[in-house]
């Protein structure tokens, strides 16, 4: 969807998109790190479960909800990546987790 | 224990630096809060890059202005909170607060909300497919990440922005295969009236000029009076088609870049419930404000785009007039200190608006977007349809907040950011009634996302 214009510079964190290992510069958002490596889509929406991707990259559409670290419906526009983060669209909506007695 | 401070700003853009910069150099205790990293807000995102040699090569010299203000304000002795998203605000001053790990409570005399634009949505068949996406998001992409589209890339709608991304974007490698805009003949004769009085701001006039100029000198042309612009994929934008003098055509793409002019992002001042007036040239609402940008209440004043659209200049402005008037209430200042300061800030504030009238009528939102096809998706969220909303108008929905109980229009996550404004649209259109009879949504905190984990840590 989008390529950088030059080579990574300076220091880099090593990420994970659905199971692909992928290489960022570090400050950069998870949206600009998986927009980089062609997603084809980053959601599947909760009524019809269609594509989406991020639409407005500066926190108000809301179109960017991925799964980071296990913790859902998080804007990747609006979240830096880290070292070892794991990635993964979001798709269709939340379910509740079952409940097992600890 | 809650924080206390005269002065909150909230927002790091050119109008919030500039009030934080200013009232604490009046001696206020200020904090500023704001949700990214770095300031400078979207206009001026990244400003403090490394890159910046890149940047300014890509961007213009428009964008490096912003250096100098984001430099100021990291000289004064306002408290700065990077990383910090305001999900509720009252009218008695006190702004919740939350950074990722734990929830916050600020107690402030004064807020100035300097939250700025967002870009006017644009409800087309086809908008969204993945790599459909507004102008302003490849622009943020350049700034913050220093990418571009890959491949054959589109930019459509209208303003003076659309012109500038093409530009930018050319600059920095990217494949512009159309510039295309709903701009028509009859729009200059509509906005010519205003252009004697826009002369006053001709650096805008010039730069505006200069814009074309640069483009035809890349060998882009743009394409004017389109119309019936879709996107067409399957999963992903393959190809658009539009009309433009009554024919039909059709073009591959890969990114198609959306711009019909910005808008005030009203969220914080419908949440606080502070006024709002429907500004009709540009089809958008603002809150209602004094000179000094004092809301409805009393210890709320608005800054910059927020409070309608004048860009970063005069933002920068307001920004200050804001803080003076914050000063004068605190006692800082006395009426006349607060007036001769404020003298030639209000002089050039006149000044650079004079161009509004002339941009805002030439750049109106097209007639498409402002009465989509009963198929196009107006909520992104809960995916409704203009269709639906003007079926629940037949049956008898009186408005936006009951369309919500009928079909969950704009009670997803972005909570009516991206269908708001064309809601109102719509359904006036349906009842035969003005925007300002039929209203907006009300809207409640939390007006950004907090985790429970964030209030449990509250203290």
């Amino acid at each position: 969807m989008f390529r950088r214009t030059s080579d990574i510079k300076g220091e880099t964190v090593a990420i994970q998109f659905e199971g692909q290992r992928l290489t960022a510069p570090a400050g950069e958002t998870v949206a600009a790190a998986v927009l980089a490596n062609d997603p084809g889509y980053t959601r599947t929406t909760v009524v019809s479960g269609a594509a989406r991707a991020p639409y407005c990259l500066m926190g108000t559409c809301f179109e960017c909800l991925m799964e980071i670290d296990g913790v859902e419906n998080r804007q990747a526009c609006m979240t830096i990546v880290t070292d070892g983060m794991i990635i993964n669209r979001q798709n269709r909506k939340r379910e509740m987790q079952k409940w097992s007695k600890p | 224990m809650v924080e206390t401070v005269d002065l909150a700003v909230i927002g790091a853009g050119p109008a919030g630096l500039a009030a934080a910069t200013l009232a604490s150099e009046l001696g206020l205790s200020v904090v500023l809060l704001d949700e990214q990293p770095a300031p400078g807000g979207q206009i001026y995102r990244n400003i403090e890059s490394f890159d910046a040699e890149a940047l300014e090569e890509y961007l213009g010299e428009d964008y490096t202005k912003g250096r100098a203000i984001a430099e100021a304000f990291r000289a004064s002795d306002a408290k700065y909170r990077p990383n910090s998203t305001v999900w509720h605000i009252d009218q008695d001053g006190s702004i919740a607060w939350a950074d990722g790990s734990t929830a916050q409570i600020l107690k402030a005399g004064r807020i100035i909300a300097a939250t700025g634009a967002l870009e006017r949505p644009v409800p087309i068949p086809g908008w969204t497919l993945p790599s459909v996406m507004g102008a302003g998001a490849a622009q943020i992409m350049l700034k913050s990440a220093v990418m571009v589209p890959d491949g054959p890339t589109i930019v459509a709608g209208n303003g003076p922005l659309i012109y500038l991304v093409a530009n930018q974007l050319y600059n920095a490698g990217a494949e512009i295969a159309a510039i295309l805009e709903t701009t028509r003949f009859r729009d200059y004769v509509f906005a010519a009236p205003y252009a004697f009085s826009a002369m006053r701001a001709n650096e805008y006039l010039s730069k505006g000029a200069k814009l074309l100029q640069n483009l035809k000198k890349k060998g882009l042309k743009v394409q004017s009076a389109i119309s019936n612009l879709a996107a067409h994929g399957d999963r992903r934008l393959q190809k658009i088609t539009y009309t433009a003098h009554s024919l039909e055509h059709e073009v591959e793409a890969n990114v198609l870049l959306l711009h019909q002019g910005v808008v005030p992002n009203v969220q914080i001042t419908r949440q606080v419930g502070a006024e709002h007036e429907w500004y009709e040239p540009q089809r958008y609402w603002r809150p209602k404000i004094d000179m000094w940008g004092t809301t409805s209440i009393d210890t709320l004043a608005i800054a910059g785009d927020g409070a309608g659209i004048f860009g970063a200049e005069a933002a920068v402005l307001a920004g200050k007039l804001a803080a003076l008037e914050t000063a004068y209430r605190a006692g800082r200042i006395n009426e006349l200190q607060r007036d001769v300061q404020a003298k030639p800030l209000r002089r050039e504030q006149h000044r650079i608006g004079s161009i509004r009238p002339l941009l805002d009528r030439l750049y109106h939102p097209s007639p498409d977007i402002l009465a989509p096809d009963n198929d196009t998706l107006v909520c992104r969220c809960e995916e409704v349809t203009a269709g639906d909303i003007r079926k629940c108008i037949q049956e008898g929905a009186t408005g936006p907040n009951q369309l919500k109980a009928y079909t969950r229009c704009g009670m997803g996550p972005c909570q009516g950011r991206m269908c708001g404004l064309s809601v109102t649209e719509v359904i006036a259109d349906a009842q035969g009634k003005s925007a300002e009879e039929i209203g907006y949504y009300r809207l409640r905190p939390p007006i950004k996302p907090v985790t429970l984990g964030e209030l449990a840590a509250m203290e």
